[in-house]
């Protein structure tokens, strides 16, 4: 029995005496449960805990600059992120969300200024490179049966390669774009902070996801397929269509994705991104969303992001080498997927 | 007055609610199903038993569209039905319990069993930004598990995997029961479950035989289709052996015209 049915209507405690009897609570048990119903706690508690931590070791670390700094910082791979969760949230997992992003903001830029397009156009433009990567992906995951993880290693080459033929390998730069590509680099002044209008961007897009996933049925779907696929073929539900909404999806998102990279770096570069494929799997396992599908939040993976963030923000300040940001996060990594593991084994 | 109750409740002029004739299913070389017929009576218990390779599962998922057979006719309430899907199958009222239990474990007991049949809220909220009517579907969930008398589930916002296996059960079923289905298919119920857990899902059959909803049951466990059944459908080597009844043949009887040992 959970915590929620012993304290429950007491016409449900006499029922199953036996069961409940069995299944004596622990306090670990307890906790176990409460991270099971809620996975966006642990990188929550995870969170607060780097922040007063770093803020107890360097005092400039709190300061209002430097944490809107570490805000801009996760812009683009909290946005990455997004796509990812979708996408592991049906038990896949995307390599090539970077490489996407690159691609469309290079055809964002190159359309606006080597082609003259008009900037909403570019950005129109671009967010159809994000769906058709999508598509591709989604076409061969659904149609030809083939694992994400190899689809998405084939295209995250192609991804980049075309990235690299298209833009012959040069960057543009943001001030010979027209202003709306370069306009969520922007920042606007709230009391005393100064928020990027990319961050705001990227919150937005979580609200919406957010909204979509926990209160539509194409959101229960796409747990639901992520859960178990066959029972969710079973119970109805069009498993193939659902999978290729959700690589649409991402692909849209990993667009508006290219749109506040461009405006956070100021440039569309072709090389840029390298790491974000990876980053982005970061921030979502640390978020606690399961590599297993069917499980996890999407503001888990926010708080992953920043969590990141926050590490390699806070490590900095307290003076240590570059290389101790990067062990901490491959130990956060690991940490992360050992709760997942544990919180997992509730009554299997 | 016994006899008569039975002679009415079992003479050939009522309609069936399910009618197969002549089913043939073969799989390459292989032959499932060698022209097998079935009916299914309102408010009666049909079990579906046979050894393994007897066709029993073909000829269910024959029955409920997850398979297509190559030859033979499928009529619902006297209509003829051709299901491509186990969604052709739903939509005619034919709902089935899959052995491997088809709920998804995270989601919590109401959205199992809405899964795939939503409901959104009314107005501007359900038709523009489709939002799902999570407390009204919670309300009606509860309303059907009242209704098919499930008792041991109480709170609907548990998540499935959270339940004994008793329980995952009862809600298998009652997503099959719920909703005005015509007939519910039980793959197996039992076959995972203890004992008490055992008597709680054959207890649920007979409440919904008592609701006037007919259920064909597969099970290799001999005591409990005694126990539930109304009517015995024995399969073997793709054909249908016999039908006998609990109180025509004993559940040695059964078992011998299943292994061939007998015939009917």
């Amino acid at each position: 029995m959970t915590q929620q049915q012993t304290a429950g209507p007491p016409s449900a405690g006499h029922a199953d005496l036996a069961e409940e009897f069995l299944d004596r609570q622990t306090p670990l048990s307890r906790i176990r449960n409460l991270l099971h119903r809620y996975p966006a706690l642990s990188p929550a508690i995870v969170l607060l805990i780097a922040v007063v931590v770093f803020g107890i070791l360097n005092e400039r670390f709190l300061r209002v600059e430097n944490l809107s700094l570490i805000t801009q910082q996760v812009a683009v791979v909290g946005t990455l992120a997004i796509a990812q969760t979708l996408i592991i949230l049906t038990a896949g997992i995307d390599l090539s969300v970077g490489a996407v992003m690159i691609l469309s903001s290079m055809v964002i830029a190159q359309l606006a200024v080597s082609n003259g397009v008009p900037g909403p156009l570019a950005l129109v433009a671009g967010l159809a490179v994000g769906l058709a990567a999508g598509a591709l992906n989604g076409f061969l995951v659904t149609r030809f049966r083939l694992p994400p993880f190899i689809v998405t290693l084939g295209t995250l080459n192609i991804f980049v390669a075309l990235t690299l033929l298209y833009s012959g390998g040069s960057t543009v730069r943001g001030s010979a774009m027209p202003g709306v590509l370069t306009w969520l680099g922007s920042t606007f002044p709230i009391g005393p902070v100064r928020i990027s209008t990319g961050v705001v961007m990227m919150l937005l897009l979580y609200v919406v996801v957010a909204f979509i996933l926990g209160k539509t049925a194409w959101g229960r779907h796409v747990y639901a397929v992520g859960d178990d696929k066959e029972a969710a073929r079973l119970a109805g539900i069009p498993v193939s269509r659902v999978l290729m909404s959700v690589y649409l999806a991402a692909g849209a998102v990993l667009a508006v994705g290219a749109w506040i990279q461009i405006g956070r770096t100021n440039a569309a570069s072709p090389n840029a991104g390298v790491d974000l494929n990876l980053d982005s799997i970061t921030a979502v396992v640390i978020g606690g969303t399961s590599l297993f599908g069917g499980r996890g939040s999407i503001w888990g993976s926010l708080l992953g992001a920043l969590i990141v963030g926050v590490f390699r923000n806070g490590l900095s300040l307290a003076g240590l080498d570059v290389l101790y940001q990067t062990l901490a996060v491959g130990v956060l990594i690991i940490v992360a997927v050992s709760i997942d593991q544990w919180i997992r084994k509730v009554k299997s | 007055m016994t006899m008569t109750e039975f002679a009415a409740s079992h003479t050939p002029t009522r309609e069936p609610i399910l009618k197969a004739r002549n089913l043939v299913k073969t799989f390459g070389r292989v032959v499932g199903l060698d022209g097998v017929s079935l009916d299914l009576y309102p408010g009666e218990v049909l079990a579906v038993i046979g050894d393994n390779g007897a066709g029993k599962s073909t000829l269910i998922k024959c029955l409920t569209g997850a398979e297509i057979p190559d030859t033979g006719e499928l009529f619902v309430s006297g209509q003829q039905v051709h299901f491509k899907r186990p969604q052709d199958a739903r939509v005619h009222g034919i709902e089935t319990v899959y052995q491997n239990l088809a709920v998804s474990p995270a989601l919590d007991v109401a959205s199992n069993l809405f899964l795939g049949r939503e409901e959104r809220l009314p107005g501007l909220l359900g038709s523009v930004f489709r939002m799902l009517d999570t407390k009204g579907m919670r309300r009606k969930a509860k309303e059907e598990l009242t209704r098919l008398g499930i008792s041991t589930l109480q709170d609907v916002t548990v998540p499935v995997e959270n339940l004994s296996g008793g329980q995952r059960q009862a809600v298998a079923v009652a997503r099959a029961a719920a909703f005005g289905s015509k007939v519910v298919v039980l793959d197996e119920p039992t076959a995972a479950l203890g004992v008490r857990e055992s008597n709680q899902v054959l207890q649920l059959v007979r409440d919904l035989r008592d609701r006037g909803l007919p259920v064909i049951l597969i099970s290799h466990n001999m005591p409990h289709v005694f126990d539930v059944a109304d009517r015995i459908h024995i399969q073997r080597l793709g054909k249908c052996a016999a039908t006998i009844t609990p109180q025509s043949h004993s559940m040695t009887d059964a078992v011998a015209i299943m292994t061939g040992a007998a015939k009917a």
